[in-house]
Order: structure tokens, then C-alpha cells, then sequence
């Protein structure tokens, strides 16, 4: 390697440290967990199982697997392994942005501007594209040392699906494994699909309602479809033909294979289905807390829910005083009843995250169990589902030959709150949860960057 | 249990079912008053008289003492949508209520207790040529599509004057940002409704083409597909109403010359306060007039206003409203109708047509409702004393023939809805309690999440 005389001293020490980590983690031959309970989800359960990892892969899985000499056993009794947990939506591993936009913030009327800012004129001509970025790609931002990496890989999640999340159409999302080493590495398949949002920025711009918003999804996948038909004519008879312009925004939006459209309330879920059915393109819903009132209209529809394991709460700053609806309250009790719902009238769904800290996810999991979805069908949604709504089914999620190595491996049970998460393996590699945090200690690692 | 199941339950009176509401005084609207019976089967008015046969089985609603007049219709309201107002454009046609139809709104309930059936739920008044609107029945339980006025003619907003030009001035903390939104006049509405039209003739003659390709049998891709433009169109084909706020006498003429100049008919004037100086003009352009009892001086515009705007333009040969355009209103809009009584001494029958029949025409779908005849939809509203008395109460209110608002069930079901609650807000009192016994409890963090970034 003749070009070694070029490399600072710098990069050569980051070069033999990178390699150093590299071969710490990684075991050098196959890896075979014996003896586990092996939740394969595509599958029975084994109850003592082996499974062995090469290369990333899992090699094999079963009662009765010959393990190769040079296997790094691993004596796995007394411990469940599952596939590694997805979070169906997220933003870990994306560079922080300023505060998004959210469903929430969609009626609220634009304050009055500060005199430092300029206003910026309303365009209404065809090709304005306000709040959107459709041709922003996930896969592309990747920060592999933003710290939520490893926070969330410690509470189980060997996988995250992350998507842009500022603007009416704010990106393209990747399918991500929490590697967190290489960017490259980490990318399982992009685009997944298109992050849209129903928000709006106020009176002031335009659209600035949410019947604006609605039309204005609208006539972008119009024109995408006007776009295509165009395109098309074009390349057949280029001569003497007018030459179609180029949109940026339209070309994001053909490249996304879904649209990940919002759905919190009953009312949005029929809204949505009946909004991505006009459309013609497949879509995914997410928010999904008060869907148990529409089972039935989702399994129907054959769509996708994604829903957030950020279970509606009473705001810290609420007025005590002030008195709740009966709805508010409702919501705040069924909610957690809505995967159950969806399991029983055999809708697809799968979990994210929606803010919740990693170390809160299995105690939100919990209470959708107790709410009355089946541990199987958690495990499930938290894994061979999500793969399934995201076209990589055929690479992740289940414990199965062939697939990519990530697996959750818990002492006990994963919904026993006690249940200690023991490794993750991510790509085949061998991850352990850092310490916990002693009371106190989180300000300190919250705060990257600072000056002190 | 959701509150669909619960209203499914509660409402073993099928559509399928016969009905017979019998010992009434049945106020038809346009054939008379009588004391009699209805019959309703399927949804349907089969027969209305003093002699109706009840056919064996029927349900029979003994409304003795009572009164019972069709469904009330609002023809401007602006409950039941999660939006009303997309107003930084100068023209919005692009958006509409369709869209973004809420039916868990309370206002829905509480306009059926006020004896409403049918709404038109408009856009705002924030640019000349605003949203489509949607016409819609009150059928609280039921989903966005179930709510829909099936067959009604489609309608858009216009909106002429004050809210139109200040949406768009400085200074004014309810529009765009300050100076940035054109019109700022009354010259400008009209300008922005004449160029907007304009275009949508191109628009038109551009499809036209290319239809004309497609009948040659001539190669051509259709023209991009524009959301503003295309209820344009059908504002000048004739197949979509504008439905047009307005007050001042002067913008009302004004619009009447646009619609002349671009062959078409605007459907209704709303508010039209000042209706009243030209209430001639309106009636020889066909056109019909929505407007308020005595509400007025709300801002410059509206202070021309006078109470017997109603009747004289009924008398002047205007086919005339009164609406509610606020929720409140909306629930009471019976005793506006008694104001044109003694303001312009209307009779009975022409107060009750102006909340009844009179908005039915000017929605279009005065062949399914807006009196008591056999045929129509039934949707009834059953009064305790007649509706035109300030005492009148609403007991029930039918819609397709299904009961949807019952006075007394109302009553019966208040005490399990108080428990209810109690029960959930004692129940959440008590988990607080036991998460503060717990130091560690990871609620306490939350705030510092990095991760919450949704």
C-alpha cells in the first residue's frame, strides 16, 4: 500500500483505532448463541435454539445446528433472542434540526414578525413549492456520532427508519442499522419513502390551513403525474418537441415508494386513507393513538399504521384548574388499547418511537400489552412488520437464514421490566448496552459541544 | 365502547322502518298547516294528513300538543371543519371543506338540538374568490363522507369589502404579513375575481383543445391538471354556485356586472346587509339572498344595516334566507326567522320558508328537502310549542327518517356521562399519586430527551 507515506500521522492513528474498535467488536469467525430461547417471528418458537452469525448474516438457526470448529460460542441459556427491534419512524442518526413543524403546530396563526426579519412575498405560480424537499434524502445526512445512536441500540433497536422531518414534504427516509460507524454501512435500503406533514406556518403563507395543505399535496402528486406522462412523450419524439422543465420536487416525490402520511385521530385516519386512495400511491399512516375507534377501516383498507409509542399525557404545564373533556380523557385511557385493537381486526401496523427516550420504550410497549395486545404480536410489529411495511422483509426482521445478523438478545422476557437487555447485535456485530447513567449524569452527556 | 357503537345501539329506528309521528301540528311550509300525521318509510315523506293510515309494525310517535316543521337549513355556517380560512392567496379555489370535514365537532349536536338538518359549511371571507364549500346534513355519528349532502350542486366562496381588502393591508394582525397581499381596495377584489375568471377561460380552452385533438384523433397529452382553475371552470359552466359575502350596495352591483359580463349567475349574496337599496337588481338577476335577522355594526360595512332587510327584499321578489354564520346562532335559528314577522310583517309560512324551503332552493336541493311533502327526505324537527315562540323547544329531530336528537334520551344519558368522567379523571388522579411515590420515575427527564424531537 504504497500510498501510506501520504497519510499524516493523524489520519493513520484515526485509521489503527477505527481498526482496533473494529476488531474488538467484531469476532474474528462465526458467532453462535446456543442454547437461547429463539423468538424467530417468521417462525416457531425454539426453546433452546442456536443461532449462528457469519459475515453479518445469520447462517443458520434451529433445535440441532453443527457448529464449525472456529465458532465463537456463545452459551446463551437462560436468554431470549429475538430480531433486533425497528422503530418505524425516527430521526436518530440525522443531524438535529431547530424545532420541526408537527401536526400540532398546524392551525396555529402566525405571530407577528420581528422588523429584523423580511417578509418573504407569497408566489402562487404553478411551480412554487413551499415547505418542500422531497428530493432531501435521509441516507444522505447521516451523523454516525450522533449520541442517540447508541442510546437507542441500548434499549434494543438494532434498526431505525429516519426521515426528514421539516416541511409539508420533507424528504426521503432510509432504512438504517445502528451501526453507527460508516454512514455507507449504515444504510440498509433508501428511499424507503416520503415523510409528508400536514403543517402549515400560519396565516401569513401560503398554504396556511390545513384544507391548504390538503390541496397543495394534492396538485404536487398531479403534477408529478403530469410530470411522468410528459417526461415520456419527450423521450419518445425528442425532435421538434418543447422540452419539459425539470422539478426537483416532483422528481423526490416519484422516487419515494410510499408516502408516510399523518393519522392521530379517528377522523385523520379516514381522511388519510381516503386522501392516499385519490392519490393512487401507496402510503403508510402514522400517529395512531385514537385508531381503535377505526380498526376495522384500517385492516379494510390494506394500509399501514405506524403507531407512537408516545402515549398522550397530561400536559406538565396544564392548568390544574382547568377541567378536561370527557374525549381528552378517553383518549388518554384507550389509546394504549390501539394496537391491540389493530391486532384483532388483523390490520398491519408497526411501533415507533414518536419521542419517547429509548429507556421509556419498553415500559410504553408494556402498557400496550396490558392493554391487551399478545407479547407475539408486539414482537412482531416490532420487527417482521415494520421490515414488511418498508419493502425489507426479504433482508431483516425475523430470525431466519440469509438475513442480515441483527438480534436482540434479553436475559428473560422482553416485556418483564426487569429483564436486562444483554447484547445487540447489529450487522453481525456484537454490541453491549452502555452502564446506566447514575442520577444526575444525563445534563452532563446531553449537552455535546459544550464550551466548558 | 366507541361512540359509533354506542349510537348504533341506541338507534334501533333503522332507515328501513316505518314511522308514523301522528297528533301533530304539522307545518308543511309550502302546503299548509294542518293538524294530522306523517309517514315516513325508507328515509322517505310517504304521506302527510289529517287522515294517515299507521301501518301495522310502525313505530308511532304520539306528538300531541307538539309541532312539527322540516329540518332547519343553514345556508352559511362554518362549524364541522378542522379549517375554514386559506387566506395569504388572493385566490384559494383550490382548497375545500371536502377536505377537511370534522365530524366530531359538538357544534354538529348542538345544531340539531336547535332543529337543523342540512348546513352549508363555506370557506371564510379572506380573499375574493375563497374555497369550496360543502353542503351537509347533521347526521352526528357518522363519518366526513356520511355527513355529505349526497347530489348537492358543489359551491365556492367569493367575498367582496372589509374582510377581503384588510386580509391584505398592513397593520392587521388577522392577514398576511404586513403589505404583501394584493387586493387592498374594492378595486382590487374586483380585479382579482375578473383576472382569476379570465384565466379559467384560457384554462377551459386549453382542455377544449385538446379535446378537439383527441376527436381528430390527433396525438396530445392532457394539460396539467390546476386545482385553482378548475372550479373556476365549473363556476362558468355553470355546474358550481358562488355563494358571495358581501355588504355594501355598491359591491353587490358590482358583482352582478362581473357575473353578467362572464355568463354566469351567482347563487347567493351573503349577509347583504344593504341587500335591501338594491334588493330590485338582485330579483331581476335571478339571484337569491342569504342574510342576518338583525345583526349588524360589527364594522364599517355592516352599519347600513336594517332589520327588515328580509322582508323587503322578499317583497321585492328575492328569494331570501336567514342564516347563522356562527355556532351559536346556528341553534336558534327558528326565532330568527319570527324577526322578519315583526320586522316587515311576514306571514307565518314566508318566516318559516326563509330557514326552510328558501335555502333549499338556493342550495339546489329543494327536491329532497326544506318542506313536509311526500317524497322528500325525512327530516323533521318536532317542536314542544310552535318554533316561531321564543318558548319552543326541540323534543326530537329526524334526518333520512333516522332519530337524531331526542330531547329526553339526552337528559336520561347525562347522569353515565358525568360518572364516566369522574371515574377516568379519579382514575388518572391516582396514577399520578403512585408516580410521585416514585423519585426515580423516568417522567421526571422527559424535558431533557434528546430524542424527543417529534
Amino acid at each position: 500500500m504504497y500510498y501510506h507515506a501520504s497519510l499524516s500521522m493523524k489520519q493513520l492513528t484515526t485509521m489503527l483505532l477505527a481498526a482496533a474498535s473494529l476488531t474488538y467488536a467484531q469476532a474474528p469467525g462465526p458467532i453462535a448463541l446456543r442454547g437461547a430461547r429463539v423468538v424467530t417471528v417468521s417462525g416457531p418458537v425454539l426453546e433452546h435454539g442456536t443461532v449462528l452469525l457469519r459475515n453479518g448474516l445469520i447462517e443458520a438457526v434451529g433445535e440441532n445446528v453443527d457448529l464449525p470448529k472456529d465458532a465463537w460460542v456463545i452459551d446463551a441459556q437462560g436468554v431470549t433472542v429475538y430480531p433486533g427491534l425497528i422503530d418505524a419512524l425516527s430521526t436518530v442518526g440525522l443531524p438535529e434540526a431547530p424545532a420541526p413543524s408537527t401536526a400540532a403546530r398546524a392551525e396555529t396563526p402566525a405571530t407577528p414578525r420581528g422588523g429584523q426579519e423580511l417578509p418573504v412575498p407569497v408566489e402562487q405560480g404553478p411551480q412554487f413549492r413551499p415547505f418542500t424537499t422531497t428530493w432531501v434524502r435521509a441516507a444522505d445526512l447521516l451523523n454516525p456520532a450522533d449520541k442517540r445512536i447508541e442510546e437507542t441500540r441500548g434499549a434494543g433497536f438494532s434498526s431505525v427508519v429516519a426521515f426528514p422531518f421539516t416541511g409539508i414534504f420533507a424528504g426521503e427516509g432510509a432504512f438504517l442499522n445502528l451501526s453507527g460507524e460508516k454512514q455507507g454501512r449504515m444504510v440498509v435500503t433508501s428511499p424507503v419513502g416520503q415523510y409528508v406533514t400536514m403543517s402549515s406556518h400560519g396565516f401569513g403563507t401560503y398554504p396556511g390551513s390545513l384544507m391548504g395543505v390538503i390541496a397543495y399535496i394534492r396538485q404536487v402528486s398531479f403534477d408529478a403525474d403530469h410530470y411522468k406522462l410528459e417526461l415520456a412523450a419527450y423521450a419518445s419524439h425528442p425532435a421538434g418537441q418543447k422540452r419539459p422543465n425539470y422539478d426537483r420536487a416532483v422528481e423526490g416525490l416519484l422516487e419515494s415508494p410510499r408516502l408516510l402520511l399523518p393519522a392521530e385521530d379517528a377522523k385523520q385516519v379516514d381522511r388519510m386513507l381516503r386522501f392516499a386512495a385519490e392519490l393512487k400511491r401507496p402510503a403508510v399512516l402514522y400517529g395512531g393513538h385514537e385508531a381503535y375507534k377505526v380498526p376495522d377501516l384500517i385492516a379494510k383498507s390494506g394500509v399501514p399504521i405506524l403507531v407512537s409509542l408516545k402515549w398522550p399525557e397530561k400536559s406538565k404545564d396544564a392548568d390544574p384548574d382547568q377541567e378536561e373533556s370527557l374525549r381528552t380523557l378517553e383518549l388518554r385511557d384507550r389509546a394504549p388499547s390501539t394496537p391491540a385493537a389493530l391486532e384483532k381486526a388483523g390490520a398491519r401496523f408497526a411501533f415507533y418511537s414518536g419521542g419517547t427516550a429509548p429507556k421509556d420504550m419498553r415500559k410504553a410497549l408494556k402498557r400496550a400489552v396490558d392493554a391487551g395486545l399478545s407479547e407475539a404480536a408486539a414482537v412482531r410489529a416490532l420487527t417482521l412488520s415494520a421490515a414488511e411495511i418498508y419493502g425489507v422483509a426479504d433482508r431483516v426482521g425475523s430470525i431466519e437464514p440469509g438475513k442480515i445478523a441483527n438480534l436482540l438478545v434479553v436475559k428473560g422476557n422482553l416485556f418483564d421490566e426487569k429483564a436486562k437487555v444483554q447484547y445487540i447485535f447489529v450487522d453481525g456485530v456484537k454490541y453491549e448496552p452502555l452502564p446506566e447513567a447514575p442520577p444526575g449524569d444525563r445534563e452532563g452527556r446531553a449537552a455535546p459541544g459544550g464550551v466548558e | 365502547m366507541n361512540r359509533y357503537a354506542l349510537f348504533l345501539l341506541a338507534l334501533p329506528l333503522a332507515a328501513g322502518q316505518t314511522t308514523v309521528i301522528r297528533n301533530a301540528t304539522v307545518l308543511t311550509v309550502t302546503k299548509g298547516t294542518f293538524q294530522g300525521s306523517i309517514l315516513i318509510r325508507d328515509g322517505k315523506i310517504v304521506e302527510a294528513g289529517e287522515k294517515v293510515m299507521a301501518p301495522e309494525g310502525a313505530r308511532v310517535i304520539d306528538a300531541g300538543g307538539q309541532y312539527v316543521m322540516p329540518g332547519i337549513i343553514d345556508c352559511h355556517s362554518h362549524i364541522a371543519a378542522d379549517s375554514i380560512n386559506e387566506g395569504a392567496v388572493a385566490v384559494s379555489s383550490m382548497v375545500g371543506i371536502e377536505d377537511v370535514i370534522n365530524p366530531d365537532d359538538i357544534d354538529i349536536y348542538r345544531a340539531l338540538a336547535g332543529g337543523v338538518t342540512t348546513a352549508n359549511i363555506l370557506h371564510g371571507s379572506a380573499n375574493p374568490i375563497g374555497g369550496k364549500c360543502q353542503v351537509m346534513k347533521m347526521r352526528w355519528g357518522k363519518d366526513a363522507e356520511g355527513l355529505k349532502f349526497e347530489g348537492a350542486m358543489p359551491g365556492i366562496k367569493f367575498a367582496l369589502g372589509e374582510n377581503v381588502k384588510r386580509s391584505g393591508s398592513p397593520g392587521n394582525g388577522f392577514g398576511a404579513s404586513p403589505g404583501l397581499r394584493y387586493p387592498a381596495s374594492r378595486m382590487g377584489v374586483e380585479d382579482v375575481i375578473r383576472e382569476a375568471l379570465t384565466e379559467a377561460r384560457a384554462y377551459q380552452k386549453e382542455w377544449r383543445d385538446y379535446q378537439a385533438k383527441l376527436d381528430r384523433h390527433e396525438q396530445a397529452i392532457a394539460p396539467r391538471r390546476d386545482l385553482k382553475l378548475e372550479p373556476l371552470v365549473e363556476v362558468l359552466e355553470g355546474k358550481r354556485y358562488v355563494h358571495a359575502h358581501c355588504y355594501r350596495a355598491d359591491e353587490i352591483l358590482m358583482l352582478l356586472k362581473v357575473s353578467d359580463d362572464f355568463g354566469f349567475k351567482i347563487r347567493t349574496l351573503q349577509h347583504v346587509l344593504e341587500g335591501y337599496k338594491v334588493a330590485r337588481e338582485i330579483a331581476e338577476h335571478g339571484v337569491g339572498a342569504s342574510t342576518f335577522s338583525d345583526w349588524w355594526a360589527y364594522k364599517a360595512e355592516a352599519y347600513d344595516a336594517i332589520p327588515y332587510n328580509a322582508a323587503i327584499m322578499v317583497r321585492k321578489g328575492v328569494l331570501v334566507s336567514l342564516n347563522s354564520d356562527s355556532a351559536e346562532l346556528m341553534r336558534h335559528l327558528n326565532t330568527e326567522a319570527a324577526k322578519a314577522m315583526k320586522y316587515g310583517g311576514l306571514n307565518e309560512t314566508e318566516a318559516l320558508s326563509l330557514v326552510t324551503i328558501n335555502p333549499a332552493k338556493q342550495l339546489g336541493i329543494e327536491g329532497r328537502v326544506g318542506s313536509i311533502e311526500p317524497g322528500k327526505d325525512a327530516d323533521l324537527a318536532i317542536f314542544d310549542k310552535h318554533p316561531l315562540s321564543n318558548y319552543a323547544k326541540v323534543e326530537k329531530v329526524f334526518i333520512d327518517g333516522e332519530l337524531y336528537f331526542d330531547r329526553q334520551k339526552d337528559l336520561e344519558e347525562r347522569p353515565a356521562k358525568v360518572a364516566r368522567k369522574k371515574a377516568l379523571v379519579d382514575q388518572f388522579k391516582a396514577q399520578e399519586k403512585k408516580e410521585r411515590k416514585k423519585p426515580e420515575s423516568s417522567e421526571d427527564k422527559k424535558g431533557e430527551d434528546p430524542g424527543g424531537v417529534r
